[in-house]
């Protein structure tokens, strides 16, 4: 609807520069600059790296999605950003960009949660979100199962990882096997020609009643196996050790995704975050969906990964649920616990 | 004229506003972990303080370092971003020559200011306007000294190494980043895009084959 205010969000939480502007739950841009390719050598993402990206990309980034969305600078109504959690410095860039933008415009600022943004952003792609409903969020950064009664206020935490994220552990398998780094695409491809029960590689946390998850002891299991082999002078076969741990991996998550649906009597599960745009679990999650009588929601791969989008969505709630602003004071936060979904 | 000025490449957090012939107002926190807070409501403050409207200012300038990254970075990200919203040139100036223009010396000197890791960043002036040398990151007993006066934050940690000229301010003031931006401004001279004076590269090292779990 044309009265519905327009807002730029921007997310710098990690190695994207992502900028998405939106009306009401209309997406009109979603820019993003990556700096993967620096950090890729690194075998990780380092900080200050992305942290100068960040600085280089944000006016380029900004300038490019208002032109993307054919709309001057002061058209926009609002400015919402990632205030955390994520890495310090990185975050601080898209802070000090929203401050800057928020007073330079005059007008209002929403410093977001990150997770919850991942949440949101389903809204542009499948409409608005049933209440209350499940969201599973998987990344480098995270891996957590969250109740969401109003992704707006009241988002609450139903379990976490105790050690790895899933998509820390497939960046660790992706080394041990030789594949570059980020892991996740490389292993989703490498899997593909390879059998999901060539090897029964641990299920860690499956049935221990929490709903948190482990993959710390999985990536060493696969260490272990593969130093065998190695040891052993026999040949690895890379696409089965790749299909067998990505199959582990899903299959933990859909199955705790799914006794979080039943525990909480909620029929409707998101899937968010990097690693929701791996081909097994979108699948895997599908088929136990269907199976249990829950509906699957998943974004499109480009709304799963770090964006924009995701942040405008989210401040686009805020304002439409008549949240008071954040003010020109509001920190970076590197460790936002998910039931701050504002600042 | 009306600059608006701030640095936030030292533990200062400090903005100001010159129209040109004087400062308007000035705010300065000592703050070292907090310029991404601090920073907006400063420059809210002077404007607040000197009745100026953020439509009025004609330029923006924000100390480009060197300093420490992340505080540095919240500086020239809001300069950038202000002269977007608000349609008006913004700039970089280095942050010693803001200390330097403070310091009113009309002599040779030194500025050296706090690099952490035991270094400073230095530069050598002929005078308040001119620098001659810099700027560098070296450890304090690298720096040329040769009997000028040194000033800025780097001489008052290691004064036993670069002198200590006490009675010169050791943190950038923005009414002194303005004042010399306005003068350069006035004049024609050719100011520097509000990017960042880093001088290290990021620390990070290229890994080796992954580490064995089995013995």
């Amino acid at each position: 609807m044309a009265d519905e205010p327009l807002v730029l969000g921007i997310e710098t939480s990690c190695d994207e520069t992502g900028i998405g502007i939106v009306r009401g739950h209309t997406l009109l841009a979603n820019t993003i600059a990556s700096s993967m390719d620096e950090h890729a050598r690194f075998g990780g993402v380092v900080p200050e790296v992305a942290s100068r990206a960040h600085l280089e990309a944000m006016t380029p980034t900004v300038e490019a999605a208002l032109a993307e969305a054919g709309l001057r600078f002061s058209d926009i109504d609002a400015i919402a950003v990632t205030a955390g959690p994520g890495l310090a410095g990185a975050l601080l860039v898209g802070v000090a960009a929203a401050k800057s933008y928020a007073l330079g415009l005059g007008v209002p600022l929403y410093g977001v949660n990150h997770l919850a943004a991942h949440v949101a952003v389903d809204q542009l792609e499948h409409g608005p979100l049933p209440r209350p409903c499940i969201a599973m969020l998987v990344s480098g950064g995270h891996s957590s199962l969250l109740l969401v009664p109003d992704v707006a206020e009241d988002v609450i935490s139903l379990g976490s990882t105790v050690d790895d994220a899933a998509g820390e552990a497939f960046d660790k398998v992706a080394r041990v096997l030789g594949l570059p780094f980020p892991g996740g695409p490389h292993i989703d491809r490498a899997a593909r020609e390879g059998s999901g029960e060539a090897i029964a590689f641990p299920r860690g946390k499956l049935d221990d009643g929490t709903l948190d998850f482990s993959f710390s002891g999985l990536k060493t299991a696969v260490a272990r196996w593969v130093e065998a082999r190695e040891a052993s002078g026999e040949a690895v076969h890379v696409p089965d050790v790749a299909a067998s741990f990505q199959e582990a991996v899903v299959d933990v998550l859909t199955r705790k995704a799914l006794q979080a649906c039943r525990k909480y009597e909620v029929h409707d599960l998101l899937i968010g975050g990097g690693v929701a745009a791996n081909s097994r679990l979108r699948a895997l999650a599908q088929e136990r969906c269907e199976a249990a009588g829950v509906r699957l929601r998943v974004p499109r791969p480009g709304l799963c990964t770090d964006n924009g989008a995701m942040v405008a969505a989210l401040g686009s709630d805020l304002v439409a649920a008549g949240i008071t602003p954040s003010t020109l004071e509001i920190p970076a936060d590197s460790s936002l616990p998910i039931t701050t979904v504002h600042v | 004229m009306l600059v608006l000025a701030f640095d936030t490449a030292t533990p200062a957090v400090t903005a100001a506003l010159h129209d040109g012939e004087r400062v308007l107002a000035e705010s300065t926190t000592i703050d070292a972990r907090r310029h991404g807070e601090l920073l907006a409501p400063t420059i809210e403050r002077v404007l607040a303080e000197s009745g100026a409207s953020l439509r009025d200012v004609t330029a923006v300038v924000a100390g480009s370092g060197p300093g420490p990254y992340t505080g540095l970075r919240v500086g020239l990200m809001t300069a950038q971003g202000l002269s977007t919203t608000l349609g008006v040139p913004s700039y970089g100036v280095c942050t010693l020559d803001g200390v330097a223009f403070g310091s009113g010396l009309s002599e040779p000197f030194l500025v050296a200011t706090d690099a952490r890791r035991k270094e400073v960043f230095w530069g050598r002036y002929a005078d308040m306007r001119t620098r001659v040398e810099g700027p560098f990151v070296n450890r304090p007993a690298e720096v040329p000294v040769e009997g000028l006066p040194v000033v800025g934050a780097g001489a008052a940690l290691y004064p036993e190494i670069l002198g200590n000229r006490s009675d010169v301010s050791p943190y950038p003031s923005a009414g002194a980043l303005a004042a010399l931006a306005a003068e350069r401004l006035a004049k024609g001279t050719p100011l520097d895009p509000p990017r960042p004076i880093y001088l290290r590269r990021p620390d990070a090292v290229v890994p080796g084959a992954p580490k064995r779990v089995t013995a």
